[in-house]
């Protein structure tokens, strides 16, 4: 229960840590919160040769305006994200779904970007990123590339990044005031990876649905963005929304499993029930579920 | 394996270590630095026994390394009492609610509340009893840390 011997790095600059990563021929790994990686190397699940340790690099923290978009520096605590008055203001439901990640002690430490770059397929902040069509900065002495990240994610814990990459900022595109946010998840106790979820938002334009992000968590290998849903939606009349038909498509596009916690079955029914009645409250429906 | 040379202020005394940069952050309070009144249970972020304030935020200590918490200001359970002895407020109402049994939890439970009641505008109640959400009693002595919570936390 204690980890194997490393070598560990501090660096100061985003050029420092990407020759780190680069000199390391894939024997490096990126310590962030650590509220993951710390328990997968006192497990020995994870061995690396050399730890390097990102905590110390300015460029990587903080929450800033660019444009229409806000861009979260990867170092972001979680808990800074749930008193930001910048997402409260343009990210509401990303600030919804921190309230759901890990405990107190954890947010303290975990951070933003760290969540996302993991890419723990029950997670909130991957599927919170898929959904809000956010795209994702990676650095490496190679040079900087965007990816968008709904192609970001590629399996359970396994992302477009490679060994010598590091994630440096996370953009994500304004979604206009009074957007309505969705998010609900099913946990059975909180704090626990969730057995069910899903976050969205959806702008309404003279009563029609102009524009819908939507991604499901915990329903499959990755993030799963409910694409044949959103699309649906576009143009719809708030008034004459199918719930059920909605709700049949956002379930079409996922891949739940079977696992001690719950059966896909599960999942599946779960989720219909939650996304339906989520949707309906959030558009300020009042019809018996 | 590196090691490293760490200065750090724990209950308010500056102490000095060298370790290894795999040590954990638990393991320098315990062995290196002799503050027993952090508690390790499952060693891997679960059950919360070994949380302690680092810059004024409770955290698991052994979820950092203790290379990280060079340059920190740490308070573990020692740090809480005044040098006369009187409890800190969360010791006095854990105390008077009978919120422990074994106490195997209670340093990380003391050091969450203490860390969430230290400013002047407290916590609600509900918030309060959220952050508990963090640390497991195997006891499961939970109704009185409930009642605790209620002398200690805010206006909703």
């Amino acid at each position: 229960m204690k980890p194997a011997p490393f070598d560990y790095e501090a660096p100061t600059s985003v050029e420092a840590a990407c020759k780190l990563l680069a000199e390391a021929g894939g024997g490096a790994t990126l310590l962030a919160g650590g509220q993951t990686l710390m328990p997968l190397l006192a497990l020995r699940m994870s061995q690396p040769f050399i730890l390097v340790d990102i905590n110390k690099i300015p460029a990587l923290q903080g929450i800033s305006r660019s444009g229409n978009a806000t861009r979260i520096g990867p170092m972001t605590r979680q808990c800074e994200g749930l008193e930001s008055k910048v997402l409260e203001q343009h990210l509401p439901v990303l600030v919804q779904a921190l309230r759901h990640v890990g405990h107190h002690q954890t947010r303290n430490r975990g951070t933003i970007g760290g969540s996302i770059a993991l890419g723990e397929p029950a997670a909130e902040m991957p599927a919170t990123a898929v959904a809000l069509g956010a795209v994702i900065e990676i650095a490496s002495v190679r040079g900087t590339r965007r990816v968008k990240a709904d192609e970001f994610y590629l399996g359970p814990y396994l992302t477009v990044l490679e060994p010598d990459e590091l994630v440096v900022g996370i953009e994500f595109p304004d979604w206009p005031a009074g957007h309505v946010t969705l998010f609900r998840e099913l946990a059975q106790r909180p704090g626990d990876f969730a057995l069910v979820g899903f976050v969205g938002a959806l702008t309404i334009e003279a009563g029609r649905i102009a524009r819908a992000g939507l991604a499901w968590f915990g329903m499959g290998p990755t993030p799963v963005k409910a694409r044949q849903a959103e699309a649906a939606l576009l143009g719809q009349d708030v008034a004459k929304l199918d719930m059920a038909q909605i709700a049949e498509l956002a379930i079409a596009d996922t891949a739940p499993f079977d696992d001690h916690h719950a059966s896909a079955e599960y999942r599946r029914t779960v989720g219909r029930r939650l996304f339906s009645r989520t949707l309906r409250e959030a558009l300020g429906r009042k019809e018996a579920a | 394996m590196s090691t490293h040379s760490i200065e750090l202020t724990i209950n308010g005394r500056r102490e000095v270590g060298n370790v290894e940069g795999r040590m954990t952050l638990c393991d320098f309070l315990r062995i290196d630095a002799g503050y027993t009144g952090v508690h390790v249970g499952c060693e891997h972020g679960v059950c919360g026994a070994c949380t302690v304030i680092v810059d004024g935020k409770a955290v698991r200590s052994c979820l950092m390394l203790a290379v990280q918490a060079d340059g920190a200001q740490v308070t573990t359970a020692e740090g809480l009492a005044a040098a006369d002895g009187s409890l800190h407020p969360v010791q006095q109402a854990l105390r008077d609610e009978h919120a422990l049994q074994c106490g195997f939890c209670t340093p990380g439970v003391l050091m969450t509340l203490a860390a969430l009641t230290e400013g002047a505008q407290k916590p609600s109640e509900e918030a309060l009893i959220g952050a508990l959400s963090g640390h497991i009693c195997r006891c499961t002595g939970y109704q009185g840390l409930r009642r605790a919570v209620r002398r200690l936390g805010g206006e909703p």
